[in-house]
Order: C-alpha cells, then sequence, then structure tokens
C-alpha cells in the first residue's frame, strides 16, 4: 500500500489530453491498410418476407466492391444474449440469413465500395421489395394478456407477499396510478463503428467501438466458428456507450462482409442507423398502487410492469427492481409482463429498468405523501426497512436515511413550500421534487487481469477492458498505485484489447470493482512468483505471499520489516520483468447480502406559466456508493447520468409509427437529448462510507446517477405547478393540460 | 448520396449563369439543409452552385431599408449592432434557431430556403406529397404533433422550420430575386406558398431564380417588438409555437399592430385579420383575446397538434400584453 494514497484524490483523467488535442483515434479513425468502406441497407417495413432485391444498378455504381444480401451471405450462428456471459447481443434473431423481416430498419444488404460515399450511394439503389405480414406493432393493443417473462435479469418476473390487492383494499390510504414512459435511445455522441481485416480465413482482427471486448470476440468465434485465439478485438477510445455498444448486426455483417471483399471493411452507422438497426430502451406502462396506514407506513406495494421486446429477443427491462429494494412494506404484489413487437431490440440503456422503473414508483410515493399531507422525504424514513424487503438478506451497507437528511440540509429542503402552485418569479412557477435513487452492486464473474513489474521499477496492468469515458484507465491505476505501493506516475494501465487478460463487459455499473478484483488476483499471482525468484539470502527468503506487503516499489515483510525492491529482485534473478496473473474472485460478497448503491436527488425547476415550458434550475445528488476512488470522474459520471435523466423527464422520446414500425425521429435534431442550455449548475455530493463486502469498499456510480432523475423532475413540476404529470417526457401540452 | 458536381460563384451574375447553363444545379448556400438532406437521399442535385461567397455586407440603403445579403451568415446578422439596436426581433428569431454552430455556417437566403422537418418528408421510405407529388401523405394519420394547423391541405401539413422567416414577415421584408429573366422583388409574405394539392411547389421563385437580398423597411419608431418562441429544450429545437409581434400604443389604444406566426403553417403566418381587429382597439387583455381568436379563427387540429391552437392563444395574448 501506499503511505500516502492516490485512491481518494481527484487525479485528472488520463486520456484528456490525447481527447481534447484530438490525437485519439476512434475507431472510425483508425488507419487500416486497403480498408473499404461499407453501408447498410435496411428495410423499410417490420414484418414480411423479402421477395426481391435487385441490384443491378447498385453493382454497376462508382467503386462497388460487393454487395451481400441473404442471397450470398455465409452461413453465420446466432450472436449470445449477453445475459449468458458468453456474449454481448441482445437478440437472439438471425444475421442476414433469411428473408424474413422482423423489425422496420433490419439490414437486409450491405454494400462494399471504395469510398464511404460510394458505398453511401450505391446502397441508395438497391432496390428491394417485399410481401408484407401483419406485424405486431400496437402496444396498447397487445398489452392485455402479456406473458411474463421467464426471469427479469436473472430474478423471478413476480414477487408476492402476502395478498397485496387486499392490502390495498383494506388501507386507510391508497394510491393507484399507471405511469408510462416512451422509447429512448442512448445517442452517444459517437455513432458505432468497426473495422474488420481477415488475416486469413480462419483469423481476424475487429476494431470496434465496444463496451464488450472479450464477448464480441467470443461472439465472433461463435457466429463464424473460429477459435477464440484467432481474433482479436480492438477498442481504444470510445466516445460513448450507455449500455448500446454492444454486439449487434452490423460488427457480424461487417465481418462477413470483409470475408467476402477480400479486404479490410469498415463500416460506420449513420445517426439513423443507430436508431433503427441497434436497439434501445423499452417503452414502459406500470402500475404503481401504495396502501399506507394514517402514520405513513405502508400495508401494500403494488408495481406492475409491462414492457416490450423485438422478436425473438430476451431482456424484460427490470423496472420493477427499484421496488423489491426500497421500502418496506406489509405486502408486495410485483410483476412484470413482456410485449413482443416487430421492433428493434431492448437493451440496456444507463440504468435499464431502476430509471424508469424509478420514475413509476417515486412519483407515487410522491402523491402518497401529498394525500397523507407529509412531507415526502419524512414519508420515506418511516417504511425505511431493516433488511431487504423482498428476500430478507441484510445489506451490506445503506445508509439512506443519512443521504436523506444531509442532502436536505445542502438543498435547503426544509424551505420548500409543500403547497402546491406557491412559488412564483414573474411568470415562472417555481417547485422543488424529490427521488430515491437505487442501483444494484454488481461484479461480474470471469473477468482476469495482469500486473507486470519491469526492472526499471514501473509496474503495466493489462486488462481487455474498457474506456467510453467514465475515467476507467485513470481510477484504475489510481487503485493499482496504491495496491502495488508504487507512485501513480509509475503504474501504466492497458486496454482495449483483447489481447489482455479477458475482462466483463463494462456494464452494470460493473467494470471497475470488477477490474479491481482481477488486479487483486494477479498482484497475488505476482508476489508468489516475485517471493520465488528471491535468493536465499534475502530478507524475503521463505516468506509466502500472506507474510509480506507491497510498498515503496518492493516487496517488505509485514509490519515494517525488511524487503526488497522489485528491480533488486529481477536483477539479481536476472530478469528484465516479471508478469503475475490472475482470475478475480468469484463474485461471492452477495450471496448472503443485498449489496446496492443508493441515493437521493433533489431539484427545482421553473415553470412557465403561459407556455407550460420546464427549465431545472438546480439539482443535487447525494449517493450512498461506498468508497469513491476518484471524485472527479465520480463527479463527472453522476453529473452526466443526472443529464441524461433530465433529458427522458422532459424532452427524449423515440417517435415510431405504428402503422409501420419505424422510427420517425432518428436525428440528434429531432431525438431531443439535453442542449447545455437546459442544465443547471449539478451539485453532487457522496457520503462515501465504505461498503465492507466490495472490492476496494466501493460500488459503481455509472448509473445510480441517472434513477430518481425523471421522478424528481415531475415531483417538482407537481410542486410548481399542482399538474401531475405520469408520462414521459413531460412537454408543454401535457403540463398547460392543453 | 447521389455523385453531384460542384461550382462556387463569385458573384450574382455569375451564380445565376452557372445556375442557368448547368442541368439539374441548385444554389447551396451555409448547406446546413440541403447538404442533410442530400445525405438522406431526400434532394439529389445533379449539380451545386455555391452561392456562400457572394457579398455579405449587411447596411443602410439609401432608401433607409435594412439590406440583409442572401449570403450573410445568422451569426453576422444577429451579431450586427444595427440589426441588434433598430430591428431586434430579427437578432431574436436569429437566435432562438439551431445552434452556434449551425447559425455560423447558415445563410439567410438558406435560412428562407430551408425545407420542412416532417419527418416523413425525411424518410425516404414514407409517403410524402412533398417529396414524390401523388405518392400520399403519411403524417395525415401518423404522427403529427409538429404539423400545420393553419393553411394545411388533405395532401400536405408540413410547417416551415425557419425562425427568421416569422420575424421578416412580422417586419414587412422584402425578397430580390435575381435570375435568368433579370432582378424583380417579392413581399417576403408572398414568397411561401400553402400547399393546396401542390405541396412540391413551395415558394414564388422561378427556375434558376436566386434571393440576392432581403430588405426591410425600418419598424414605425414607437413600437415595441417581440419574437417569442416556445419550445421543450431550450436551444436547437424547432418552435411548438412561435410569435413576431410589433405592438404601436398610444394613450392606451393600438395605433398599429404586427402580427407573424411561426410553427403552424407551411409559411410564416401573418395574422392580418387580427392586426385589423387591434388597430384603433384599447390595449387592453380583452383586445388581445379577440385577436388571438380571429387569429385562429380558422384553425383546425390534427391528430396529435390539437395543443398548439390554445398554446399559440396564450402566447399571442401573453406577447401582446407584454408590448403594451
Amino acid at each position: 500500500m501506499n503511505a500516502d494514497p492516490v485512491v481518494g484524490r481527484a487525479v485528472p483523467r488520463r486520456d484528456g489530453p490525447a481527447k481534447v488535442s484530438g490525437a485519439a483515434a476512434f475507431t472510425a479513425e483508425v488507419p487500416v491498410e486497403g480498408t473499404a468502406h461499407a453501408k447498410l441497407v435496411c428495410s423499410t417495413v417490420a414484418a414480411g418476407e423479402i421477395t426481391g432485391i435487385d441490384l443491378t444498378e447498385a453493382r454497376s455504381a462508382p467503386g462497388v466492391v460487393a454487395i451481400m444480401t441473404h442471397h450470398n451471405a455465409p452461413a453465420m450462428r446466432i450472436a449470445p444474449l449477453l445475459i449468458t456471459l458468453r456474449g454481448a447481443s441482445f437478440t437472439r434473431a438471425p444475421v442476414m440469413q433469411d428473408a424474413r423481416i422482423r423489425w422496420n430498419g433490419q439490414p437486409v444488404a450491405i454494400v462494399v465500395a471504395e469510398t464511404p460515399e460510394q458505398a453511401d450511394h450505391a446502397a441508395s439503389l438497391v432496390r428491394v421489395s417485399y410481401a408484407l405480414a401483419e406485424a405486431r406493432l400496437v402496444f396498447d393493443d397487445l398489452k392485455a394478456g402479456a406473458p411474463q417473462p421467464d426471469h427479469v435479469q436473472g430474478e423471478a418476473p413476480a414477487v408476492m407477499i402476502g395478498d397485496a390487492e387486499a392490502a390495498l383494499r383494506a388501507a386507510d390510504t391508497r394510491v393507484d396510478q399507471v405511469y408510462r414512459t416512451p422509447w429512448h435511445t442512448h445517442c452517444a455522441i459517437e455513432p458505432h463503428a468497426t473495422t474488420v481485416a481477415w488475416h486469413d480465413d480462419r483469423s481476424l482482427t475487429m476494431w470496434d467501438a465496444t463496451q464488450a471486448i472479450t464477448h464480441s470476440q467470443a461472439t465472433l468465434a461463435e457466429v463464424f466458428s473460429l477459435d477464440l485465439e484467432n481474433i482479436r478485438v480492438v477498442s481504444q477510445f470510445v466516445g460513448g456507450a450507455f449500455g448500446n455498444k454492444m454486439m449487434w448486426s452490423h460488427q457480424i455483417l461487417c465481418a462477413a462482409a470483409a470475408r467476402l471483399a477480400q479486404r479490410p471493411v469498415r463500416l460506420v452507422l449513420s445517426r439513423s442507423d443507430v436508431f433503427r438497426v441497434t436497439g434501445g430502451r423499452t417503452r414502459t406502462e406500470q402500475r404503481v398502487a401504495l396502501g399506507a396506514r394514517a402514520d405513513g407506513t405502508l400495508t401494500a406495494l403494488i408495481h406492475e410492469a409491462t414492457t416490450t421486446t423485438g422478436i425473438s429477443d430476451g431482456f424484460a427491462e427490470q423496472c420493477t427492481f427499484p421496488a423489491r429494494v426500497l421500502y418496506g412494506a406489509d405486502t408486495f404484489g410485483i410483476d412484470q409482463r413482456v410485449v413482443e413487437l416487430h421492433t428493434p431490440a431492448n437493451s440496456s440503456m444507463r440504468a435499464p429498468g431502476e430509471s424508469v422503473g424509478s420514475f413509476a414508483l417515486e412519483c407515487a410515493i410522491d402523491e402518497l405523501a401529498e394525500q397523507l399531507d407529509v412531507d415526502p422525504l419524512d414519508l420515506r424514513t418511516r417504511f425505511e426497512p431493516a433488511a431487504h424487503p423482498t428476500t430478507g438478506k441484510p445489506f451490506s451497507a445503506r445508509h439512506l436515511l443519512e443521504a436523506y437528511r444531509l442532502g436536505a440540509e445542502r438543498f435547503g429542503w426544509a424551505e420548500r413550500s409543500s403547497a402546491p402552485r406557491s412559488r412564483r418569479d414573474g411568470p415562472w412557477w417555481i417547485g422543488q421534487g424529490v427521488a430515491t435513487a437505487t442501483y444494484p452492486y454488481t461484479r461480474m464473474p470471469g473477468g482476469r487481469a495482469s500486473v507486470t513489474v519491469s526492472a526499471d521499477g514501473h509496474a503495466t496492468v493489462r486488462t481487455a477492458a474498457h474506456e467510453m469515458g467514465m475515467g476507467t484507465a485513470t481510477v484504475q491505476a489510481q487503485y493499482a498505485a496504491d495496491h502495488l505501493g508504487l507512485p501513480l506516475d509509475r503504474v501504466h494501465f492497458e486496454y482495449g484489447d483483447s489481447r489482455h487478460p479477458a475482462a466483463v463487459p463494462a456494464g452494470g455499473s460493473a467494470q471497475t470493482v470488477s477490474i479491481i478484483a482481477s488486479v487483486v488476483a494477479a498482484t497475488r499471482a505476482l508476489t508468489a512468483e516475485l517471493l520465488r525468484l528471491t535468493s536465499s539470502d534475502s530478507p524475503l527468503a521463505g516468506a509466502g505471499t500472506d507474510d509480506v506487503e507491497l510498498r515503496d516499489g518492493g516487496i517488505y515483510l509485514r509490519d515494517g520489516g525488511a524487503g526488497q525492491s522489485w528491480p533488486d529482485i529481477l536483477r539479481r534473478a536476472g530478469r528484465d520483468e516479471l508478469t503475475g496473473e490472475g482470475a478475480a474472485s468469484p463474485p461471492t460478497e452477495t450471496a448472503q447480502h443485498a449489496m446496492h448503491s443508493f441515493g437521493v436527488q433533489f431539484c427545482e425547476v421553473r415553470v412557465h406559466d403561459v407556455t407550460g415550458e420546464v427549465r431545472v434550475s438546480r439539482w443535487l445528488g447525494m449517493f450512498d456508493t461506498g468508497r469513491i476512488i476518484n471524485p472527479r470522474t465520480a463527479t463527472s459520471q453522476f453529473r452526466g447520468a443526472i443529464v441524461m435523466g433530465i433529458g427522458s423527464a422532459l424532452s427524449e422520446e423515440t417517435i415510431f409509427d405504428e402503422r409501420t414500425g419505424r422510427v420517425l425521429n432518428a436525428t440528434l435534431a429531432e431525438y431531443h437529448v439535453p442542449v447545455h442550455a437546459d442544465i443547471p449548475p449539478i451539485e453532487v455530493a457522496w457520503l462515501g462510507h465504505p461498503d465492507p463486502l466490495a472490492p476496494m469498499a466501493g460500488k459503481g456510480v455509472g448509473e445510480v446517477g441517472m434513477v430518481g432523475v425523471a421522478a424528481a423532475v415531475a415531483n417538482a413540476v407537481y410542486n410548481a405547478t399542482g399538474r401531475r404529470i405520469r408520462d414521459l417526457p413531460i412537454t408543454p401540452d401535457k403540463v398547460l393540460g392543453l | 448520396m447521389k455523385p453531384f458536381t460542384y461550382q462556387r460563384a463569385d458573384d450574382v451574375a455569375s451564380a445565376v449563369a452557372a445556375a442557368a447553363t448547368t442541368p439539374g444545379a441548385v444554389y447551396l448556400g451555409g448547406g446546413t439543409n440541403l447538404v442533410d438532406l442530400m445525405r438522406q437521399n431526400i434532394e439529389r442535385p445533379a449539380a451545386l452552385v455555391d452561392i456562400s461567397r457572394l457579398p455579405a455586407r449587411i447596411e443602410i440603403g439609401t432608401d433607409g431599408r435594412l439590406r440583409i445579403p442572401a449570403a450573410a451568415t445568422n451569426t453576422d446578422v444577429a451579431a450586427d449592432p444595427v440589426v441588434r439596436r433598430d430591428f431586434r426581433i430579427i437578432a431574436e428569431a436569429i437566435v432562438n434557431g439551431a445552434s452556434g454552430q449551425i447559425r455560423n455556417m447558415a445563410t439567410v437566403g438558406g435560412n428562407l430556403m430551408q425545407r420542412t422537418r416532417c419527418l416523413y418528408f425525411y424518410d425516404a421510405g414514407a409517403h410524402c406529397n412533398k417529396r414524390e407529388p401523388g405518392s400520399g401523405c403519411d403524417a395525415v394519420d401518423g404522427h403529427n404533433r409538429m404539423h400545420a394547423v393553419l393553411g394545411a391541405s388533405p395532401h400536405c401539413m408540413a410547417t416551415h422550420p425557419s425562425d427568421l422567416a416569422v420575424a421578416l414577415a412580422a417586419l414587412d421584408a422584402r425578397v430580390h430575386l435575381a435570375g435568368p429573366a433579370g432582378q424583380r422583388t417579392v413581399e417576403l409574405r408572398d414568397l411561401h406558398r400553402l400547399p393546396g394539392d401542390t405541396p412540391h411547389v413551395e415558394h414564388t421563385l422561378e427556375p434558376g431564380e436566386l434571393i440576392t437580398t432581403v430588405s426591410v423597411p425600418a419598424p414605425p419608431a414607437e413600437a415595441r417588438s417581440a419574437y417569442r418562441k416556445v419550445r421543450e429544450r431550450a436551444s436547437y429545437a424547432f418552435a411548438l409555437v412561435s410569435v413576431a409581434a410589433l405592438l404601436e400604443v398610444r394613450d392606451g389604444t393600438v395605433v398599429s399592430a404586427r402580427l407573424a406566426l411561426g410553427g403552424v403553417a407551411a409559411k410564416p403566418w401573418r395574422a392580418a385579420s387580427a392586426e385589423a381587429v387591434l388597430t384603433g382597439a384599447p390595449a387592453t387583455r380583452a383586445s388581445f383575446e379577440r385577436a388571438a381568436d380571429v387569429a385562429l379563427a380558422d384553425a383546425r387540429p390534427l391528430t396529435h397538434n390539437g395543443f398548439k391552437i390554445p398554446l399559440m392563444r396564450r402566447v399571442i395574448v401573453s406577447t401582446l400584453e407584454e408590448l403594451s
């Protein structure tokens, strides 16, 4: 350990200078000799069969190298689902293997040409005809009797404790409402991009904008029947991912097209391709019903959610997860249903489930507080559970009440007027709202890392991890520096390449702790190896890994004992460097304990009396996510998530034409993510209490920051105007009731 | 994107000549709309004549009119000291439109000539009478939240997206044109056409005609003016509705009024009937409400845009109250 730890310090991000100076090469820019460029042709219908593809014009267009359709695509196996931990796909739909159309936007041809412009033009000349089949597109017509999924992210789709409906009927006070959220699209600033080069017919390299390097490698091995070691996946910089830079059809098609074209092929998705070819976040319809006694304690907590998936998909959005973990109640009635539609796949989008699920739950809590005439924050303290309310497991660490208290003080919650429509500044009504956030702690199994020490006193950590802008490279170097007992500038962190030891996908806010567990294992292996190298006259002779500690660039007997520096050990052993590699321990910490991040979101909004425009004027997020490794990168993560949550609250909605299943607003001009002018100063704070069961005592920070945001905004809008908006986004027409 | 040829014109005469002699040529300003449409294969010109380098000096003419060359960028117009002082709603409308980056590129002529943002117009897979005459309109029974409530036809209910055009309509701007047959001038309010049964014919320009200048008379010295735009996000969004208004009030009575509405029709909608109601009326909320009712008397909602009518009414009344 470092005597003066760097963990906990606001270290500037390591990739910052390269990114702001333009030196960082993103996937679409990586130079690959002899590359041809591809463009997708996508279906304009949602269901049916391709009856004909006329390539005559396209083939004769300038620069065309090859065109692939289901007629000449190679046989490719189904990509394994992300949930299986063997792949990174959200759909089992075959990729260009048959004439069947499963959604509007499905790739039906890929055109390869010498330049991107030529590919684009030739693609526009491909003529496809279809025999239409009846498509499942209208959610409202199909939701009745929707089946339960087999599971929801590995959990039971329903949790029934007691008779919640009876308890609701008998309750002194009741809230029973339906909340709706629309389809969302991730909108990372960097569109998906892939380049594939085959070295021979058994080996390839794929440069890809991905958050799942190891699992993309495994997917290609499965799909193309290749040996894992013959596939290299490289992903050095990723311009945002938010859960959507996983394995989709475009990487598979790019690889197949590169084989067909016999040369490297690059495919950069257009913005509209991102909306139509890859998945998004399902729309949801959620009933939340709460029964309460006069003292506010809950007799019934019912949360029923219906979400959608594409055809052949399996991802049930875990909307009801917050209701399973946040509050104590006498009875629970939790149920999830899924409607299969001819749409793109539902995929993981930042805080899948929790973000939209908390909108319903946390608005309902606010409605209950209103009915009981109790402060909504105070009300939440009345059903704070002693243990996980639906599993009974003890929490490893839960400091939510403290977060409420400190957050309220910092925000000045006590000065809020509880009466709706009671504060005004000129034409603007002012309101304040609050909502709770929670997100599960996970550590995915399967990660590995290596640690190499060299005779010049440097260490290099390697793992096939991902840097999508969160600060991975920076915080992992910080952790490794402390763990190895080295100054930060002597620690390198190499990532983004499947040649490094395998890593878990960057998802579920789990990458940081998962890598740390791998580094711990690798360091232990390295230490054992170094000890084996020590000579008999070393003070370390005969010592085991448990007898020593790493500090000051070397290995020393515990409690300030004697030891040797690595350079010394390596030199005496005649080695330039030494590497230890290890696999993370199995994530057993969640076996007996409920482990979650928590937080509370406070906000102030201004709602225009005449126009109904809502502008967020102040934000405070107070989080309980264990130990924070780097306050600077963590703050940025929390803030980014809050910004995304504000978007979901006020403006984001992917619009489908329900007659055709086509995404209509497939551009950043028409899909409204927040702009700078929409975002107020966002204050972020955290408790920092270590979670004793988590590696490094820290939990993920990437997703919890989005949870509760939309509800806090909706609750503030109610406080400002007296209007309760239960379907997102909260647009002026809804606010004015027009 | 279809292959095309490109040439740059240095003056109006050579631009017009180039367009007249090059088959399939269209004029290219900042490209912020045209290039997008070309990338989507919605516009497929064979040739571009780049007019973005034509002279762009903003000045007051000898007739006292503000003269804005068509090649002036939106940013330059909005930053011009005379515009900011004497033609404030032009600057307001511009800075309420698009984003800083787009305004830096976009020209005044291109702004007026930009195409609708109807989502079906933008999707080559959809039916659109504007894009393909006679193919039908998917917006009629489709998603039409952003569509027109005034002057629409069963064939097309698209809106014109410009903010600047709404302000210019309220200011009685004129558009000066040059074409193969020489020069002429049209009132801005007559530049755009309502869809009728020819929604693909969007304006009154003759083939090959080029907007060279927009000129604007000085507004009445006593008039107060405002441009008001409503949208979900605070920037980079087209108007749900917008209002450009000038109001001249003396001793509690409206002496003159000009009202143009945006986001509701295929053209900037000058509400002449409302202006007539206002002129000579007491400057009271009741008058403004009556004027708004008159302005919207012919408004017809579609499935998803009914909110625009009461929203516009609120914004008209509130804007006029603010100016009185």
